[in-house]
C-alpha cells in the first residue's frame, strides 16, 4: 500500500510539470501583454506611455524573453524558493494573494462539500429504497432541474428571490457594516446568512449529481443475490439495507471525494464573480483580462494539481475501501 | 409394508405443508401465473426434488417459502410450518423474520455472487447466528468457526477472517451450506446448489448434504434441473411445468413408472451408460409464456400424444392414481370432472 | 435415399426465413434502439422538443420579428406585450391583438415605466413585411412569421435595455448556442474516434502515450481552462472565427472523455472472435476497423455525445455571460443573460431571465434524451 502511494506521488510530478507547461502556454497566448493592457488602461485615464517606458517595464520584468525563457525562469523560482512570481496589478507576491484569499475559498468549498454529501446520501437511499414513489419521482425531478441550472444563473435568481423577500440579496461575505469589524456572534451570524446562498449554488450541482449515482448504485447493489441471501437469514429490512447496499454504493461516492473537492473547488469560480465572494475566482478572472500573467498561471497550475492531488486521493481511498482491489495491490 | 406405514404416519404430521399456492407477477404484457395451485408437503428428515426446465416456476415457489419473493409478486394458498401459516405473514415482518434463517433456510444457486465481496465469510456467517441464536459475539464466532468445520472447510479460523474473492467456487458453497446450517434449520431450501459448480465438486457437495441431512435431520426441498440429482438425493419428486405440479410421486415411481408425457420426455432425455440409441430424445419446442394463456394443458403444444378437443379446451385436473402418486394429465383420466370445471 | 431426402430438409429448414423471429431478433440493431426509444416518453417528448428547438433557429430570420441589432430607444426595458383576444369592453376578437404603449414615469420613482394604451389597437397579423433578411442564409426574403403595423409594438418578452426585442434576440440567439455544442461535440467525436481508436486498437507504446496524455488534459479544471482559452482570443475578430475558436475550446476536453469510450470498447472488441476470424483471413486493418469494431459500439458513442451536449451548453452560456464567450454584435442565450449580473436589472425586468429558461429546457432536453438512448442502447435487455 505504502509502496503504491510513493509510486503514484513520483509519477504525479512529471505530469505536473508537464502541465505547468501546457498553462505558461496558453497564459502567454493572448497578444500583448500585460505592459499593453496597462498602458491602455493609461491611456483611458489621460497618461499616455511611450514605447521607449513600455520597453522598460517589459525589460524590468523580464516580459521582453520568449515565453519558454519566462517559464524556465518561473518554475526555477517555484522550485527552489517556492517564489512564485509577481502579481503586476497588484504589486505584491503571487503567493501573497492566493495566500490571502485561499482561507475563504477553502472554507466555501468545505462547507459547500459537506452540505452536497450531508444532503445527498440520505435521499439517494431514500430515492432508491422509495423507488416509483411520489418523493422518489419529486427527487429526481428536482435533480434533473438542479443539474440543468447553470450554477451562476441560480445564483442570481437566488439573489433575486433574496432580494425581493428579505429586501439584501446577500452580495459579498459580510453585510457592508460588518465588513472591517473583528470577528463577533453577530458578524458570525451574518456571515453564516451570506454563506446561504454561496453553499446552495455552489453545492446544488453536485448534490444532484451524487443524488443520481447513490441512487443509480443503490438500486444496481439492490438487485444482487447476496440482498435475498441476507433477507433468508431473516436480518431486518433497513439492517440488510444499511450494511450491504448502502456500504457498497458508498464506494464509488466516497472515492470521489477528492475529484469532488476540487470540482467543487473550481466550480465555484464564476458562481463567486457573480454573488462577488472575496475568494480567488473574481481575483482569478481579473487577472486572466488584465494579463497578469504569474497570477493566473499560478492559480491554473494550483487547479490543476488540485485535481492531480484529487484523483490520488480517489484512488487511495478506492484501495482502502474495497477489499478485492485492497488484495491486488499488497503485492505491489 | 413397515416402512409404508412409517411414511404414512409422517406424512399426517408433515413438516411443512404448502396447499394450492398460487403466485402471480403482473407485468407490462398482462398478468404472469408463475406458479398456480401448487401443493406438496415433506416430513422431517426427508428430500422432495422439485424439478423442472427453467421457467417453470420452481424457483419462485422456494422463494415464497420464505417470504422472499419478489416484492410486486401476488400470492395465495397456505404454507404451514408447525400450525404457522407462513403465507399469511406479513412480508419482513417480525414473525417471518424469525422464522427465516433458523427454522428454513435457504441454498442460493450462484455461491458467488450470494455473497457480498464487501463483508468477511465469517461476518456474514456470523449474523444469522447473532440473530437467532445467541447475542455474544465470541461465542458466536465459536459456533460459526464450528459449523464451517463441519461442513468440510480445512482451516476455519483462517478462513473464517476471509473474503468471498478468496474461496474457489467449490469453497464458497460449502460456506454457503454452513451458514444455512448455522442455525439448524428444520427445512432447507436448496435452489440449484450445484449447478454452478464443476462435477467433480458437485458430487462433494452432494456428499455432504446428504451426510449433513443425517447429521441434523432436517428435510430438504431440493430445487434442480438434473434428474440425475434427483436420483441420488431425493425421496419424493414434484415435476413442475409451467407453474404446475404435473406429477408427482416417490423417487422410484418417478424413474420406474413415469405417467406424464413430459416426465417420461424428461427421463428420455438422459443418456444412460450402455444405452445404444444413437440420438437422445428431446422434447421439441420451448416452455410457453405464461401471460393470458387459455385454461388449456400447459404442455400441450409440445406434447406427443396430445387430445385434440380435450387437451386445449380445459385445465387438467390432478388425478390421484395411488395412495402417493398423482398426475395431471387427461390420458390417465379426469376428463369428466375436468368437464364440469370448463 | 429417405435419409438424403431428410437431410436435404433440414438445410432448407435453415436457410428458410423465419417470420416470426425476424420482428425482434432478426430487426437492425438501429431499428430496434428506436423503437425502444420511443417506448421512453421523456425521451420522446425531448426529441420532439430538441426538435422543435432547432427548427426555430433554422429558420430564426423568418420566426422572429425583428433582426439581431434593431433597437428602439423610445422603448427600452419595455415588458412583455400581452397579445389579448378580449378588449377592455369585454368583447372577443377572433384576431387576437395589442394595445398601444404609452411612456410615462412613475410617480414615486420617477422611473420610466410603460403603460397600456387602450385607445388604440394593432392587430397581430400573419406573414408580414419587415426588415430584409436571408432565409437559411440563401434565400432573401421581407417576409416575418407575425407582427404588428406600425406604429404598434410587439414584443413577446419585452425588450432589454437596449431596446431591443428579446424574443427576437432569443431566436436569433439560439442560433449560435444550439450549434456550437453540435459542431463541439462533432470535433470531439471526429477527435475522440481517431485518437482513442488508434490507442485501443494498437495497443502498447502508442496507447500508454495517448493515454498519459489524455489523463493529463482531464486534469485540466474545465471551466478555468475554458476562462483562460477564451481570454486568449483576440478582441476584434470576425464573428465566424469566433465562434470556431469557441467551439474548439468546448471541444478541446470533451473529445478525451469520447477517446476513452471509444478506446475501452476497442480493447474489448479487439479479442472478440469474429474479430480476430476477420484478422487470420486476412482483412486489412482499415477495414476491420470500419465493418467490424465501429458498428459495434457506435450507439454507445452516440449516448456519450448526447450528454455531452448539456455540458457544453451550460459552459458556453458561462463564458458568453462572462463576456469571455461569444460578444455582440453576434448573441448567444449567454449574451442575452449578461444583462441579468446587475440583481438590480433582474429585480425590476424579470423578464430578462426568459433566456434562461430556453437555456433549462435545451439543457433538460438533451439529458433526457441521452437517459432515454443509454436505455435504449441495449435493446436486448
Amino acid at each position: 500500500m505504502l509502496s503504491y502511494i510513493v509510486r503514484r506521488i513520483l509519477l504525479m510530478i512529471p505530469v505536473v510539470l508537464f502541465i505547468s507547461m501546457i498553462v505558461f502556454f496558453i497564459i502567454q497566448l493572448p497578444p500583448g501583454d500585460f505592459i499593453s493592457t496597462y498602458a491602455a488602461k493609461m491611456t483611458t485615464g489621460g497618461e499616455i506611455m511611450d514605447e521607449a517606458a513600455m520597453q522598460l517595464m517589459r525589460e524590468a520584468y523580464g516580459l521582453d524573453q520568449p515565453w519558454y525563457f519566462q517559464y524556465m525562469k518561473w518554475m526555477w523560482g517555484i522550485v527552489t524558493e517556492g517564489d512564485f512570481g509577481y502579481s503586476l496589478a497588484f504589486n505584491r507576491p503571487v503567493g501573497d494573494i492566493i495566500g490571502q484569499y485561499m482561507a475563504l475559498t477553502l472554507i466555501v468549498s468545505l462547507v459547500s462539500m459537506l452540505f452536497t454529501y450531508v444532503f445527498s446520501i440520505p435521499t439517494g437511499i431514500y430515492s432508491a429504497v422509495k423507488q416509483y414513489s411520489f418523493g422518489d419521482y419529486l427527487i429526481t425531478a428536482i435533480g434533473f432541474l438542479g443539474m440543468a441550472t447553470p450554477n451562476f444563473l441560480m445564483a442570481i435568481i437566488l439573489m433575486y428571490l433574496s432580494y425581493v423577500y428579505v429586501g439584501d440579496p446577500m452580495l459579498g461575505m459580510f453585510s457592508p457594516e460588518f465588513v472591517d469589524q473583528a470577528w463577533s456572534y453577530a458578524r458570525f451570524i451574518d456571515f453564516l446568512k451570506h454563506m446561504i446562498i454561496p453553499v446552495i449554488v455552489i453545492g446544488t450541482a453536485s448534490t444532484c449529481d451524487l443524488i443520481r449515482v447513490m441512487r443509480g448504485q443503490m438500486l444496481e447493489e439492490m438487485e444482487k443475490p447476496y440482498m435475498l441471501t441476507a433477507r433468508a437469514k431473516g436480518l431486518s429490512e433497513a439492517k440488510i439495507i444499511m450494511k450491504y447496499p448502502v456500504r457498497a454504493a458508498m464506494n464509488p461516492i466516497v472515492s470521489t471525494l477528492g475529484w469532488s473537492l476540487t470540482s467543487i473547488f473550481t466550480g465555484s469560480t464564476i458562481t463567486a464573480i457573480v454573488l462577488n465572494l472575496p475568494t480567488q475566482g473574481p481575483v482569478m478572472y481579473n487577472a486572466l483580462l488584465s494579463q497578469d500573467m504569474y497570477l493566473a498561471g499560478t492559480w491554473l497550475l494550483f487547479m490543476a494539481v488540485c485535481i492531480v492531488l484529487g484523483t490520488l486521493i480517489s484512488d487511495i481511498l478506492l484501495v482502502w475501501l474495497d477489499p478485492r482491489i485492497r488484495m491486488q495491490r499488497k503485492g505491489m | 409394508m413397515v416402512e409404508a406405514a412409517a411414511t404414512a404416519e409422517q406424512q399426517a404430521h408433515p413438516l411443512l405443508r404448502v396447499e394450492d399456492l398460487n403466485i402471480h407477477l403482473p407485468s407490462d404484457g398482462g398478468l404472469l401465473k408463475a406458479v398456480s395451485g401448487v401443493s406438496f408437503q415433506i416430513s422431517k428428515g426427508k428430500t422432495l426434488g422439485i424439478v423442472g426446465e427453467s421457467g417453470c416456476g420452481k424457483s419462485i415457489t422456494g422463494k415464497t417459502l420464505l417470504g422472499i419473493q419478489p416484492k410486486h409478486a401476488v400470492t395465495s394458498g397456505s404454507i404451514h410450518l408447525d400450525n404457522v401459516d407462513i403465507a399469511k405473514l406479513k412480508r419482513n415482518g417480525k414473525e417471518i423474520r424469525a422464522i427465516r434463517g433458523s427454522k428454513i433456510a435457504m441454498i442460493f444457486q450462484e455461491p458467488m455472487t450470494a455473497f457480498s465481496p464487501l463483508y468477511t465469510i465469517g461476518n456474514q456467517i456470523m449474523e444469522s447466528i447473532l440473530l437467532h441464536r445467541t447475542k455474544n459475539k465470541q461465542e458466536a464466532k465459536l459456533m460459526a468457526i464450528d459449523i464451517l468445520r463441519r461442513v468440510g472447510i480445512s482451516n476455519p479460523e483462517k478462513r473464517f477472517t476471509q473474503y468471498p474473492h478468496e474461496f474457489s467456487g467449490g469453497m464458497m458453497q460449502r460456506a454457503m451450506i454452513a451458514m444455512a446450517l448455522s442455525c439448524e434449520p428444520e427445512v432447507l431450501i436448496a435452489d440449484e446448489p450445484t449447478t454452478a459448480l464443476d462435477v467433480t465438486i458437485q458430487a462433494q457437495v452432494l456428499e455432504l448434504m446428504k451426510q449433513l441431512q443425517q447429521e441434523f435431520g432436517m428435510a430438504i426441498i431440493f430445487i434442480t434441473h438434473d434428474l440425475g440429482i434427483v436420483a441420488e438425493m431425493c425421496d419424493e419428486v414434484a415435476v413442475m411445468y409451467l407453474g404446475k405440479v404435473v406429477e408427482q410421486a416417490p423417487v422410484r415411481e418417478i424413474f420406474h413408472n413415469p405417467k406424464h408425457p413430459y416426465t417420461r420426455g424428461l427421463l428420455r432425455s438422459i443418456p444412460m451408460i450402455g444405452s445404444r440409441k444413437e440420438r437422445l430424445d428431446s422434447i421439441e419446442g420451448t416452455v410457453p409464456i405464461p401471460i393470458n394463456r387459455p385454461p388449456m394443458c400447459g404442455f400441450y403444444e409440445r406434447c406427443k400424444v396430445r387430445i385434440a378437443g380435450v387437451c386445449d379446451k380445459q385445465e387438467v385436473p390432478e388425478v390421484q392414481l395411488t395412495e402417493d402418486h398423482s398426475v395431471r394429465c387427461f390420458l390417465h383420466g379426469g376428463q369428466d370432472e375436468g368437464g364440469e370445471q370448463s | 435415399m429417405k435419409t438424403m431426402f431428410g437431410d436435404f430438409n433440414r438445410w432448407t429448414q435453415l436457410f428458410r426465413p423465419k417470420k416470426q423471429q425476424e420482428t425482434y431478433y432478426a430487426a437492425s440493431h438501429w431499428r430496434l434502439m428506436i423503437r425502444k426509444l420511443m417506448k421512453h416518453k421523456l425521451a420522446k417528448a425531448s426529441l420532439i422538443v430538441i426538435g422543435l428547438m432547432y427548427f426555430i433557429a433554422l429558420f430564426g430570420n423568418f420566426i422572429a420579428p425583428q433582426g439581431l441589432d434593431k433597437y428602439d430607444s423610445v422603448y427600452l426595458n419595455s415588458k412583455p406585450t400581452l397579445i389579448r383576444f378580449v378588449d377592455t369592453d369585454g368583447k372577443f376578437h377572433f384576431r387576437p391583438f395589442v394595445y398601444g404603449m404609452k411612456s410615462d414615469r412613475d410617480p414615486v420613482t420617477l422611473r420610466k415605466l410603460f403603460v397600456v394604451d387602450t385607445t388604440v389597437k394593432y392587430p397581430v397579423k400573419f406573414f408580414v413585411k419587415g426588415e430584409e433578411y436571408k432565409l437559411l442564409g440563401l434565400i432573401p426574403s421581407t417576409t416575418h412569421l407575425f407582427g404588428v403595423e406600425e406604429p404598434g409594438r410587439l414584443f413577446l418578452f419585452g425588450t432589454d435595455g437596449m431596446g431591443r426585442d428579446l424574443f427576437s434576440r432569443i431566436v436569433l440567439g439560439s442560433q449560435v448556442s444550439l450549434t456550437i455544442p453540435l459542431v463541439g461535440v462533432g470535433i470531439s467525436f471526429i477527435l475522440g474516434l481517431v485518437i482513442g481508436g488508434i490507442s485501443g486498437y494498437f495497443g502498447g507504446m502508442i496507447d500508454s502515450v495517448i493515454q498519459r496524455l489524455i489523463e493529463i488534459i482531464r486534469s485540466f479544471p474545465t471551466l478555468p481552462l475554458w476562462m483562460a482559452l477564451s481570454a486568449a482570443i483576440p478582441p476584434r475578430v470576425p464573428i465566424v472565427q469566433m465562434f470556431l475558436y469557441i467551439t474548439i475550446i468546448m471541444a478541446f476536453i470533451e473529445w478525451t472523455g469520447l477517446a476513452r469510450v471509444v478506446r475501452s470498447k476497442f480493447i474489448s472488441l479487439r479479442n472478440e472472435d469474429y474479430v480476430m476470424a476477420a484478422k487470420i483471413s486476412g482483412v486489412k486493418d482499415s477495414k476491420i476497423i470500419l465493418v467490424h469494431l465501429i458498428p459495434g459500439f457506435l450507439s454507445y458513442l452516440v449516448v456519450t455525445m448526447t450528454l455531452a451536449i448539456p455540458s457544453m451548453i451550460i459552459g458556453e452560456t458561462a463564458m458568453s455571460f462572462l463576456g469571455l464567450g461569444i460578444r455582440s454584435p453576434a448573441a448567444s442565450w449567454g449574451v442575452l443573460l449578461q444583462e441579468a449580473q446587475q440583481i438590480e436589472n433582474v429585480a425590476l425586468y424579470p423578464w430578462k431571465l426568459i433566456p434562461l429558461g430556453f437555456v433549462v429546457v435545451t439543457v433538460l432536453a438533451f439529458n433526457f434524451l441521452g437517459d432515454g438512448l443509454r436505455d435504449a442502447a441495449d435493446p436486448y435487455k
